[in-house]
């Protein structure tokens, strides 16, 4: 199967669908907060509002065979990658019929007939992850690129330096994706970085590196499909900061009373739907009522997605240690002999 | 001249298990600090550089979290890594990959990706290597669901699980020892495979079960035979993996015994012998004529000194006193 790279500014059609994925994210995730709030979300619950047209411009600028990591805020990602809404709500729920079978949850969502390769909780620790998934490529002679979106925060992790290093000694075809939301948690920029642009560590690896406004989602495919080409022609890494904002607060559980008001809504009146919105009625590329019937066709598949999850059964406690292991020793062990009862 | 199987050195015998997966299946590689043209640090991979070429084994920066995590990321690709970390010291440093990415995500994304890797490691004291250098981790290991535990003892072993543990379809961490390297011994074939969750008798006996595993494998049976010079005869066991571990086995001998002892070079606290202790108390209590006791290093970082560092570690000496302490004798009775 050969697909056909995306061009770096999308046709009309294109950025329709990138305006109803954008669309899809912020709806799907206002929903969740509800539900969260309701009680039928547990644990963590971070999400991406705010943050959508750097996660919509770096997913329509790949193509659907590209590896892709995440971070554990990534409905986004998976909902990008076209994962069935009720699967990802039926996972944030708990239930049987989650993407995961109700393992993983929210920060722990996987597509792997989609390439999307996984949300990851510890800050950084999916960045080797991403470069294993590009070795493989080379390995076998693929002509995918591994995409890996990970926060400022996480580029102060050792382990990320490592992954620059390796990448630039070995030209694999990886982007790292810096999504800079200015906060690590609730610790802003400034208190944690000691240079606070953080593209030129990748640059310092001699990975090609560049930064970009993240609340333009045009910007932002445009630089992902450059970074893309280069990984995927030139066979050499990139790295692309997208510089954005989270309107929340890290999750559900902040009630975010640190950052001022008024920077937040700074950041708000830049808001990427607003804006490219803005855009498509300024070129007549979509009317209001498109839009609005957008808008009630996505009110729609998120109501869906809620009560389908509402509905599905719980996972079955039998199958507490099914998949501890891919290949059990026995046929008692559903994954650990060691479990006994 | 014997006709029987070739003789070959622990370190060999890797080697050879090593080239023939690889010679196997194309997506076997090799990856780790100084493997390639310095033929690993304990030599394990040499010559592999030469056959097989620098696409498959790859000398990595000192970067041991980064290329442990690029092995899970190409093996959840298909691919089948082989990790090299120089010792199992540094490890440590590549703990949050192993523990928090390998081990958990065929869970955690409910079946959807595997991780069929093997981490290869050397550990254990004995070389005046002192306290950063002379590690065994088993159970730090053992402790993490989704991992599986392999530590052999005799080439053959060596050589017939990691081949195992190359066509496993989980991560495994396969510990080798420092110590056992130039332990000469037959190994199997290119297709005899030792599996995993299968425990040998290493010397069978009648009084007293001692379980020991990798280098405590030989130490237990120079214990054994100085205490068949004093009439006691006792039953060695090597678990061979700890995941899975062979209950069964460990715990039809100690039924048969009454009574038992574990040799591990690791720490006591919360260690692999306490982890077995406990199953056998579990699995044998109403059969156990004495407490079931532990030979562990002593509960220090690894001292420089020779003499300290002799001290610390388990001795045959120390499993002799043991075993006289399960059978209620007096040292030297």
């Amino acid at each position: 199967m050969t697909h056909a790279a995306p061009a770096a500014q999308p046709d009309h059609d294109g950025m329709r669908a990138m305006f109803r994925t954008m669309t899809l994210i912020r709806r799907f995730e206002e929903r969740a907060s509800d539900e969260y709030m309701a009680g039928r979300i547990g644990g963590f619950l971070h999400l991406a509002i705010g943050e959508e047209a750097a996660i919509v411009g770096t997913v329509s600028a790949l193509r659907p065979d590209d590896p892709l990591t995440s971070t554990y805020r990534e409905h986004g990602q998976a909902l990008a990658r076209g994962s069935d809404p009720r699967a990802i709500m039926a996972e944030l729920l708990g239930r049987a019929t989650g993407i995961c079978g109700g393992r993983g949850g929210s920060m722990h969502l996987m597509d792997r007939e989609r390439s999307f390769y996984g949300g990851y909780g510890i800050v950084g620790g999916a960045v080797p992850l991403a470069l294993g998934l590009a070795w493989a490529t080379r390995y076998r002679g693929g002509d995918q690129v591994s995409v890996t979106m990970f926060g400022e925060g996480a580029a102060n992790q050792g382990v990320v330096s490592e992954c620059f290093n390796m990448a630039g000694l070995w030209d694999l075809p990886i982007v790292f994706l810096i999504l800079n939301n200015q906060y690590g948690m609730g610790t802003p920029v400034e208190r944690a970085a000691a240079v606070e642009d953080f593209y030129p560590r990748a640059a310092a690896y001699d990975i090609e590196s560049w930064k970009v406004d993240g609340m333009d989602v045009l910007a932002v495919r445009g630089a992902v499909a450059e970074a893309a080409r280069l990984a995927r022609e030139e066979r050499r890494p990139a790295c692309v900061e997208l510089l954005a904002y989270r309107y929340r607060g890290h999750s559900m559980s902040d009630p975010d009373t640190v950052r001022a008001t008024e920077e937040k809504e700074r950041w708000k009146a830049r808001d990427p739907l607003v804006t490219f919105e803005r855009v498509l009625l300024g070129e007549d590329i979509i009317d209001a009522g498109a839009i609005a019937a957008m808008q009630a066709e996505i009110d729609e598949v998120v109501t869906d997605a809620a009560a389908f999850a509402e509905e599905s059964p719980e996972v079955p406690v039998v199958e507490l240690a099914r998949d501890v292991y891919a290949q059990p020793w026995n046929d008692d062990a559903r994954g650990s002999a060691l479990m006994r009862p | 001249m014997s006709d029987g199987p070739a003789q070959m050195t622990y370190r060999d015998a890797l080697n050879e298990a090593l080239r023939e997966e690889m010679q196997r299946d194309d997506a076997v590689f090799l990856m780790g600090e100084d493997i390639g043209r310095f033929d690993g640090a304990f030599k394990v991979t040499r010559g592999l550089l030469d056959e097989f070429g620098e696409q498959r084994v790859v000398d990595t920066p000192i970067t041991e979290a980064g290329f442990t995590g690029l092995g899970i990321g190409a093996a959840m690709a298909g691919l089948r890594p082989v990790i090299e970390i120089m010792t199992v010291n540094f490890a440590l440093v590549a703990m949050d990959q192993i523990v928090s990415n390998a081990s958990k995500i065929h869970y955690m994304f409910g079946g959807q990706a595997t991780v069929p890797m093997v981490i290869r490691m050397p550990g254990g004291a004995g070389h005046q290597l002192s306290a950063q250098h002379s590690h065994s981790l088993e159970a730090m290991f053992t402790h993490v669901p989704g991992l599986k535990v392999v530590v052999p003892a005799t080439p053959e072993d060596a050589k017939g699980l990691l081949k195992t543990a190359i066509r496993d379809d989980d991560p495994v961490i396969f510990l080798e020892s420092e110590g056992l390297y130039g332990k000469k011994g037959p190994v199997g074939g290119e297709d005899d495979l030792v599996p995993f969750g299968q425990a040998v008798v290493r010397r069978p006996g009648r009084d007293c079960t001692v379980i020991a595993h990798s280098r405590m494998v030989w130490v237990a049976l120079a214990a054994a035979e100085d205490l068949a010079a004093q009439g006691i005869d006792v039953e060695v066991i090597d678990p061979r993996t700890f995941r899975p571990l062979d209950l069964d086995t460990l715990a039809a001998s100690v039924r048969r015994t009454s009574r038992a002892v574990v040799v591990d070079e690791g720490w006591p606290e919360c260690g692999i012998a306490a982890g077995v202790a406990a199953h056998l108390y579990e699995a044998c209590f109403d059969w156990l004529d004495a407490p079931v006791v532990r030979v562990n290093s002593a509960d220090v970082p690894m001292p420089y000194a020779r003499n300290l560092e002799q001290a610390a570690i388990p001795q045959a000496g120390d499993v002799v006193s043991a075993v006289h302490a399960v059978l209620g004798r007096e040292a030297g009775a």
